[in-house]
């Protein structure tokens, strides 16, 4: 049996849960909501964030557009995701919403501008 | 000199500057926002990150997505915004403010002023650490500014003072682009931001924090090169000799806290020294009757949520003021007791409408009792920790027992247990 101590990131109350992991069984105590179980129980299987960064803009009022994932993709995709995004450039004008990549590592999730750049 | 009569001036185009002239629009005034920057959103705009708008908007935005919400609603309610002024001068004896701008120096007449400046970062300079000045010293707000709006890095190996949130934010975020985090120093027992972004800025990434440590040099002549720290004692702070430590960096991000911003009314309204901002009423009035305020120039807030409803409580009522004159009303002043820190408003008006204070515990507790009033509420409260603010709802019929027992003073204390 393994004991792990996990910090809930789901709201900024921020629960430290305890989590007792038998194989496929994991009891947990300390969570304050039912999003705290999930979140635990995807933090030892699968775990997964949301991550935001930004994109280059060509011919834009700002040389960068945020952006961010439309959902949680796995932790160790977090690195390949920088990566993808150093190669993208954009072309003013840019709106919040706008689909910088559809279905990312097949996730279902993808990334979408989060700042409106307009065109200079 | 160009005057512009009118009802309400807003001075700073953040959240709480943003939701202020929309509501005081709605009701009716004619409204005028003053930017310094470019742009409306303030530190909302570099604000990548998400987990913004929650209480607002029931869903987690990004910054600048939380800021374009409200930049719509500017638009909609065709307010005036004024954006690249600098404000000189507020005098409210003659119910005028004077600023520059592109177009030369324009003096204001508004009906009412409504203050949102906002909060400054702890800089440098005020730390007093001994050493050399080179380049490559930055607040989180700088650095952030840098790489989210700018595109620049700030340098090659980073290490970061203070653990607040966007000094957290920012470790993570050199780390994405490139940089090599070092890590966290944190002078307190401590952590100064939320556990939750321990866990996803600096665990995820294996960056290290420690805590009762601090810097106590920094090396370099042109460049940074190095910085010394040193371990405190954790109750008394005091450095312990031999514990230096020398690590190689030529960045250092500093994230030590934020001061509110008042310089411009501080000779006319009484500022509280806990919260290090203006006082305000329930209602969002100063001292001065001409001026309200709202948001991290009143007291430094953990989320922009609550500074956006103290900017609608503030538009509110300066429009009220605007349309019926000041009312006076029975104010009763809020005292601090045991492990109350920051906490806001510090006047609850006698009235009938509800408002919510934010308290900050001063220590970590596992479970507290928030007691208002000594006995109006009495409400326990799990895992309070200095980052966290609590927020407590003030009813009607709360303040009819006020009246009931006619307390003179509203005595605010957290009791462990």
């Amino acid at each position: 049996m393994e004991k792990r101590k996990i910090t809930c990131i789901s709201c900024p109350l921020g629960c430290e849960i305890e989590a007792e992991i038998n194989g496929d069984e994991i009891n947990i105590q300390g969570n304050r909501c039912p999003r705290g179980k999930e979140y635990v129980i995807n933090e030892i299987k699968d775990p997964r964030r949301v991550v935001t960064s930004n994109v280059k803009v060509n011919g834009g009022q700002f040389p960068l557009a945020s952006v961010k994932t439309t959902g949680a993709i796995p932790k160790g995709k977090i690195f390949a995701l920088i990566e993808k995004l150093r190669e993208v450039e954009l072309e003013a004008p840019v709106n919040i919403g706008q689909v910088v990549y559809k279905n990312l590592f097949d996730t279902g999730f993808d990334v979408v501008v989060t700042r409106p750049v307009e065109k200079l | 000199m160009r005057e512009i009569k009118l009802d309400a001036l807003v001075i700073g185009g953040g959240a709480a500057g943003m939701a202020a002239a929309v509501e005081l629009t709605r009701q009716g005034c004619e409204t005028i926002l003053i930017e310094r920057e470019e742009r409306t959103g303030g530190v909302l705009n570099q604000c990548i990150h998400n987990g913004f708008g929650l209480h607002v908007f029931k869903e987690e935005l990004t910054g600048p997505e939380y800021a374009d919400r409200y930049k719509h609603q500017i638009s909609q309610n065709e307010i005036t915004v004024h954006s690249e002024k600098f404000v000189l001068k507020v005098d409210p004896d003659k119910k005028e403010v004077i600023t520059v701008g592109v177009e030369g120096v324009t003096c204001y007449k508004p009906k009412a002023l409504v203050m949102t400046t906002g909060a400054r970062e702890r800089p440098f300079s005020n730390l007093r650490i001994p050493g050399t000045r080179p380049a490559g010293i930055y607040t989180a707000g700088v650095a952030q500014k840098f790489v989210n709006l700018q595109n620049y890095l700030p340098g090659k190996d980073a290490y970061v003072l203070g653990s607040g949130d966007i000094g957290l934010i920012m470790a993570r975020r050199l780390t994405l682009e490139g940089m090599n985090v070092l890590g966290v120093a944190e002078l307190m027992p401590h952590s100064g931001g939320l556990a939750r972004n321990i866990a996803q800025c600096l665990d995820d990434f294996d960056i290290p924090l420690e805590l009762s440590t601090s810097v106590v040099e920094v090396h370099g002549k042109e460049r940074l090169e190095s910085i010394t720290l040193m371990n405190f004692t954790p109750d008394t702070m005091q450095p312990i000799l031999g514990t230096e430590k020398v690590i190689k960096c030529d960045t250092l991000i500093l994230s030590v806290g934020l001061l509110p911003q008042n310089e411009l009314i501080e000779d006319y309204v009484k500022a509280d020294p806990v919260n290090k901002g203006v006082m305000v009423d329930s209602h969002q009035r100063t001292t001065h009757p001409w001026i309200f305020a709202a948001g991290n120039n009143v007291a430094v807030y953990d989320l922009v949520d609550f500074v956006t409803l103290e900017g609608i409580e503030a538009g509110k009522a300066a429009a009220q003021m605007i349309k019926e004159g000041f009312k006076e009303c029975k104010q009763i002043p809020v005292k601090r007791s045991n492990n109350v820190g920051a906490i806001t408003p510090l006047f609850c008006c006698l009235d009938d409408n509800p408002f919510k204070f934010y308290i900050r515990p001063t220590k970590n507790m596992d479970k507290g009792r928030v007691k208002i009033g000594p006995d109006i509420i009495q409400k326990v409260e799990l895992g309070l920790k200095p980052s966290e603010m609590v927020d407590i709802q003030i009813t009607r019929e709360h303040k009819e027992k006020i009246k009931e027992m006619g307390l003179e003073e509203i005595i605010v204390e957290i009791e462990e247990v």
